[in-house]
């Protein structure tokens, strides 16, 4: 099968970008998108030209480092995966495919396809652990914890902090990811002691790093490649309520 | 050049209990005064980093990852091995290290790994504590898996995501010391140098990926956590990325190469579709409990699976290891599918394949419980081959899949340059010949949490209590003229060939001679088409782009050039270990039923290789391995 | 940080904020129409009514203060959050965006609100306003026991009589009924209490109430234009009448019509 794509080219954050058109030629459906960028990539360098740089390293959804804006959607048409579960299947031959970075104020770009989410990391520092000295644990089974809660808190966990989320977000906000992550700690029996102090501080966090407000309208979890539900923004809120309230009224334990 | 692995005297369960309590330490407030570089954010480096940050030291951490959550730890799917014995079927820290030295085929260290057997069951108190959501029974409590042949339940899990978990519980370790300032975070910046003074390691040249800039950094000691260096066959299971670099730069700093031809290949893999493949993926072993390996008997059998007789199949590991059948280790399976192949028996239009069948185990259990347990993979599996492996069985091929070998560390993980610490799978210690399923993440935290904090102490204390070395000394300057060299040498070449065209070459190479069954002459044929494309590389490799920038062809570049470098000293390795052993099969040795022959007279040692120059052969140092628990046995899956 | 800073500085405060004077508005409205729909009943009834709320006096004006501040932070939080959430994406956006699950209400909430507030305004000056303040044309009628109010009842009714009256409330309420179909269960997300359980019958519980609301509305003036409702006041008759033709003083409201009809 042949496509053509529209991909963005731009030299970094400072300088506009542009559209650029490529073919691609001869691919076989059973190529992963990022092999067929990978084979548009030979052939400019091949013809002289600087190959679109894009980010990639596992290549099997989970490092979360693939990040394309494929026609519109995040990861592309299929749901439930990240861009480099994404197969030339999906499309039609003769198909033309616009390849964006994911965007966001928050997210400067690095290079053509390339986004910085170093946000997220930034959020994580803020709160995203339980404070645990190594060698200070108890037995592992002298927590114990149910398995619903348990298998709800890997839900959460699944996260790959690939940032779709925030790119399929009308407002580009990170709920999503900031009440998984949150959701997750939050959650387990483990993490209870830090709740308050996590949710305020990872919050202020996604509020310091730019991103927008949610205002409930759920693309981020139909474009998340591990479905990660919106019901984890609703606890977040509920969990930032209670945190809220607390510190205003300076609660004390006694 | 002497090798001494520094291992302390006593009983063997007592020797790591006693190393900590006669060990030196560095009072509180002096941990302060070094600063400790950590190349490697994976499961080893971001551990160790979170640690030694929390104790107090100085510490800078780099990555070539956009964050430090990106390592390719991140990949492992199966699980982590610990002797807790939760299960109450007889599992003991003896019976971890026993497994894992017969496992590795007697080419580790008894100390070491008895170490890692012992630490264990840390590990997991260590992540439950930190939110790692474990698979849990219904009464609150961890649950287990069998993993890799083991007799024992041992494994724990996080779905099919454990590697993942794990990392993401160090990476929120390391996440909230950088909070604290106690670590500070250097992304995307690759050590393309080891700076190394008066013989001891003290820096690291590095460049950040996003801006082109070529920075220095110096430190009391460097600490290695970088990972493995399977992407020398190009396809393998790796992350894209993950290379050998860090390493490769000790290595020609000084630091010896232990074991290099020590790779191993994982039976269950989805095979090539195409050459355009860019990774292979490996489908997770649990899948051997329930379903069956075979390749069809008579050769070139084009037809459907499903028109093939029960007759005519041949279930090849049932039929050789009656005992362990489909779940005997890895590189026994892989050998075992390779052979079939070569008997031109196998299927997918590559001829590349066999076939893993759950008919059997879907008819005897319903496919409701064989899409519970493994409905992710199936999943998986479709999403790649458009295939249901519910109706037709799934083809499989082995893929390169970890590697034991890597830097000599003593017992301490203090290499052979003073001052140079490595960990995880860079390093070469605990594996043997051979790794056993999930060890190598138990081991990646061990080193990281449990070893290195208590046996960095007893190299830094000896080191005087002043700032780091300046990056103005002339071996800085050294260091990075020869990066800014190699740099412009890549991007003024203006060859005619892309950098990926060189890797899938060498790639073939290696898979070729030097990958799950390796002979005198094809080594000596590979050595020789290795070093002529080595040659054609440099001459005739095409770099686009800038310096200035984020030019992702030029780190391939870099990495595919050492590669190259590499790849040789794994096949003159191979070459010179005369004998069978875990990863390592010479079709010369192995007893008429073709089963591996070692040759422990001569060759119970780890071989450790010394860098000479360019083009010069290295120098081959041996380091003896003695048994003073286990004795050597014939290991048998029968 | 202290309540304001929460409420106001922080993305979750501002949620809180909209939630709340959200849920405030939604029972005005919602009471507001359960008291218009007696416009189906006997005129006293709903002049009663409308006698009573006047009747509150100061507890009115505490009711609508309370209303018109909810109203004031529920627009201004909303202007804060649309103008933020626009700078959030920073550039030039995408060149192609699709849309996966967000309903049209939610996509539009920004542009529904507005006209909303611009149709209150025009509502308050067209009943309200003239009524309380200029009250001279208002017409008068009395209870069943004598007590003389405004006859609210016939005032609707001539109002809605003019097609383009209608026809603006019909509009703007069909705006509110869509801004309600998001609003009525994104409100219980923003205050954490949506839950797995029960969102998807939240979510059409909304999407029923919205429609009702709109229905009940849509009522009101269309019963008035199919005449199904008439003026049944005589004085507000002849007002209306009057008020057709310039020349006499009585629309001019010079002259009271009423206090000649009863004496
Ligand atoms: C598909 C797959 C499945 C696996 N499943 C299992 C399993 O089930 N159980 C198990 O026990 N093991 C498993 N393994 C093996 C295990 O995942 C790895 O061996 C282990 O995670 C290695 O961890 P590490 O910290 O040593 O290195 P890595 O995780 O590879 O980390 C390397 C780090 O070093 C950094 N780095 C490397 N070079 C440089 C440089 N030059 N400059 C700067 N930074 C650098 C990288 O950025 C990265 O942060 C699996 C492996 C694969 C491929
Ligand atoms: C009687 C009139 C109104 C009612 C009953 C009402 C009700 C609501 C409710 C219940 C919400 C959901 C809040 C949430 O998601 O937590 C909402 C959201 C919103 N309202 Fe209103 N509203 C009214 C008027 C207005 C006006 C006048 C404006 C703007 C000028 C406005 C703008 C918005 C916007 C932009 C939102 C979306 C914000 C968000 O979801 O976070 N609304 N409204
Ligand atoms: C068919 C629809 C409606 C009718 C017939 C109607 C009728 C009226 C009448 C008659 C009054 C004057 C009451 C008095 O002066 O005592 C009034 C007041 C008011 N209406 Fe409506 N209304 C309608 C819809 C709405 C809607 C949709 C809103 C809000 C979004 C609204 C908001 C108000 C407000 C704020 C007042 C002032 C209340 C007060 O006096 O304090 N109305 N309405
Ligand atoms: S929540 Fe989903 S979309 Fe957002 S970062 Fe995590 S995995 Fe990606
Ligand atoms: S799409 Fe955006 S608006 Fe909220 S629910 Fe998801 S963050
Ligand atoms: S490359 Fe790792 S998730 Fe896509």
């Amino acid at each position: 099968m042949n496509v053509k794509l529209r991909v963005w080219r731009q030299k970094n954050n400072d300088s506009e970008g542009k559209f650029e058109e490529y073919e691609a030629k001869n691919l076989n459906p059973n190529m992963s998108f990022l092999e067929m960028m990978d084979v548009v990539n030979e052939d400019l360098t091949n013809a002289g030209e600087d190959p679109v740089a894009f980010a990639h390293d596992c290549r099997e959804g989970i490092c979360g480092t693939c990040s394309c804006m494929i026609d519109g959607k995040p990861h592309g048409p299929e749901t439930g995966v990240a861009t480099c579960q994404t197969y030339m299947r999906s499309f039609k031959d003769g198909d033309t495919i616009t390849v964006e970075p994911f965007k966001a104020e928050a997210f400067p770009v690095v290079k053509d396809l390339v986004t910085d989410r170093a946000a997220f990391d930034k959020i994580q520092q803020a709160g995203g652990f339980i404070s645990v000295r190594t060698g200070s644990a108890p037995d592992a089974n002298s927590i114990p914890v149910g398995k619903e809660v348990a298998d709800l808190a890997m839900d959460a966990a699944a996260c790959i902090g690939c940032g779709a989320c925030v790119a399929a977000c009308k407002n580009s906000s990170a709920m999503l990811f900031v009440s998984a992550k949150a959701g997750q700690l939050n959650m387990l029996p483990q993490g209870k002691p830090e709740k308050d102090r996590r949710t305020l501080a990872m919050v202020a966090a996604m509020d310091e790093a730019g991103f927008g407000n949610c205002t409930n309208q759920y693309e981020c979890s139909a474009a998340c490649p591990k479905l990660i539900s919106e019901e984890f923004i609703s606890k977040l809120n509920r969990d930032y309520i209670a945190a809220s309230v607390k510190s205003v009224f300076k609660a004390q334990a006694l | 050049m002497k090798f001494d692995s520094k291992i302390p005297s006593g009983p063997l369960k007592d020797k790591w209990k006693n190393h900590i309590a006669s060990g030196k330490l560095v009072n509180p407030a002096n941990k302060r005064k070094y600063d400790i570089i950590i190349v490697g954010s994976g499961l080893a480096g971001a551990s160790a980093a979170a640690t030694l940050g929390e104790l107090g030291y100085k510490v800078k951490c780099f990555s070539f990852h956009d964050s430090p959550r990106r390592a390719h730890s991140i990949a492992a799917q199966g699980g982590i091995n610990a002797a807790k014995n939760y299960q109450n079927d007889g599992d003991s820290v003896h019976r971890l290290f026993y497994d894992t030295i017969k496992g590795g085929d007697y080419r580790s260290r008894e100390a070491n790994v008895h170490r890692l057997a012992e630490v264990s069951v840390n590990i997991i108190d260590q992540c439950a504590a930190q939110g790692v959501p474990f698979a849990r029974e219904y009464g609150g409590t961890l649950a287990n898996r069998s993993f890799g042949g083991a007799q024992v339940s041992r494994t724990f899990y996080a779905r099919g995501q454990t590697g993942q978990q794990l990392l993401l519980g160090a990476y929120s370790a390391l996440s909230r010391q950088i909070g604290l300032g106690t670590v500070e975070m250097f992304c995307n910046r690759e050590m393309l140098e080891l700076v190394v003074i008066d013989g001891e390691a003290k820096g690291i040249i590095t460049r950040n990926l996003n801006t082109g800039e070529i920075e220095r950094h110096s430190a009391h000691a460097v600490v290695l956590g970088t990972g493995g260096y399977g992407n020398v066959f190009n396809l393998s299971t790796y992350a894209r990325n993950s290379n050998a670099t860090a390493a490769w730069r000790a290595y020609r700093k000084g630091a010896t190469f232990a074991n290099p031809c020590y790779t191993q290949i994982h039976p269950t893999c989805i095979p090539v579709s195409g050459d355009y493949q860019s990774k292979l993926t490996l489908m997770s072993e649990s899948l051997r409990n329930d379903g069956r390996i075979w390749a069809p008997k008579n050769r070139g059998d084009k037809r459907p699976p499903s028109e093939i007789p029960e007759e005519e199949r041949d279930y090849y590991l049932e039929r050789k290891y009656p005992s362990f059948g489909n779940l005997a280790p890895r590189d026994i399976s892989s050998r075992a599918a390779k052979e079939a192949c070569d008997d031109g028996r196998g299927v997918g239009e590559t001829g590349l394949g066999v076939y893993l069948d759950f008919s059997d185990a879907i008819s005897r259990l319903g496919e409701d419980t064989i899409r519970e347990r493994y409905g992710n993979l199936f999943d998986i599996y479709k999403e790649i081959t458009n295939e249901s492996a519910y109706e037709v069985p799934m083809r499989i091929f082995p893929a390169v899949h970890y590697t034991m070998g890597g830097l000599w560390v003593d017992y301490n993980l203090m290499s052979n340059l003073p001052g140079l610490f490595v960990m995880g799978e860079a390093n070469f210690s605990d594996h043997g010949a051979n790794r056993l399923g999930a060890s190598a993440l138990m081991q990646g935290l061990a080193d990281g949490y449990f070893v290195l904090p208590y046996t960095i102490p007893h190299y830094l204390a000896d080191v005087p209590r002043e700032a780091a070395p300046s990056t103005e000394s002339a071996e800085f300057q050294e260091a990075e003229e020869a990066v800014r060299d190699r740099t412009d040498k890549f991007l003024s070449n203006k060859g005619s060939q892309t950098v990926k065209s060189f890797h899938k070459r060498l790639g073939d190479i290696m898979w070729n001679y030097c990958g799950m069954a390796r002979t005198k002459e094809g080594l000596e044929k590979a050595i020789e088409l290795i070093s002529q494309l080595r040659e054609e590389f440099w001459q005739d490799v095409r770099v686009p782009g800038e310096g200035k920038e984020l030019n992702q062809s030029l780190e391939q570049a870099g990495r595919v050039g050492d590669f190259l470098e590499l790849g040789e000293l794994m096949c003159r390795d191979a070459l010179t270990r005369e004998e069978s052993c875990g990863g390592h099969f010479r079709e010369e040795h192995q007893y008429p039923d073709g089963e591996a022959r070692r040759d422990d007279e001569n060759f119970a040692h780890v071989a450790a290789w010394e860098f000479k120059g360019d083009n010069k052969i290295p120098e081959r140092h041996t380091e003896a391995l003695d048994y003073e628990e286990t004795k050597f046995t014939t290991r048998s899956y029968k | 940080m202290n309540i304001l800073q929460i409420l106001f500085q922080t993305s979750l405060g501002k949620k809180y904020v909209m939630a709340v004077t959200g849920l405030i508005l939604v029972g005005f409205i919602i009471g507001h129409l359960v008291g218009n729909l007696q416009i189906f009943f006997p005129p006293d009834n709903i002049n009663a009514y409308a006698h009573f709320l006047q009747g509150l006096g100061g507890a009115l004006w505490l009711v609508r203060f309370a209303l018109l501040a909810a109203l004031i932070l529920h627009v201004y939080v909303s202007i804060r959050l649309v103008l933020e959430n626009k700078a959030a994406r920073g550039g030039s956006g995408y060149a192609d965006q699709k849309t996966l699950k967000a309903s049209y209400a939610s996509r539009t909430m920004k542009y529904s609100g507005p006209i909303v507030f611009f149709f209150i305004l025009y509502h308050l000056l067209h009943f309200t306003v003239r009524g309380d303040f200029l009250g001279a044309t208002v017409p008068e009628t009395t209870l069943a026991d004598g007590t003389p109010v405004h006859d609210i009842h016939s005032m609707m009714v001539i109002a809605f009589q003019d097609v383009w009256v209608s026809l603006a409330y019909i509009f703007s309420i069909g705006l509110l009924s869509v801004h309600l179909s998001h609003g009525l269960s994104s409100m219980f997300q923003s205050l954490g209490l949506r839950t797995r359980t029960w969102s998807s019958v939240l979510q059409k519980a909304a999407v029923v109430v919205s429609v009702l609301y709109f229905l009940g509305n849509l009522a009101i003036p269309a019963a008035v234009m199919a005449g199904a409702v008439k003026v049944q006041n005589p004085d507000a008759i002849v007002a209306s009448a009057c008020a057709a033709c310039d020349a006499c003083p009585i629309a001019k409201g010079l002259v009271v019509v009423s206090e000649e009809a009863n004496p």
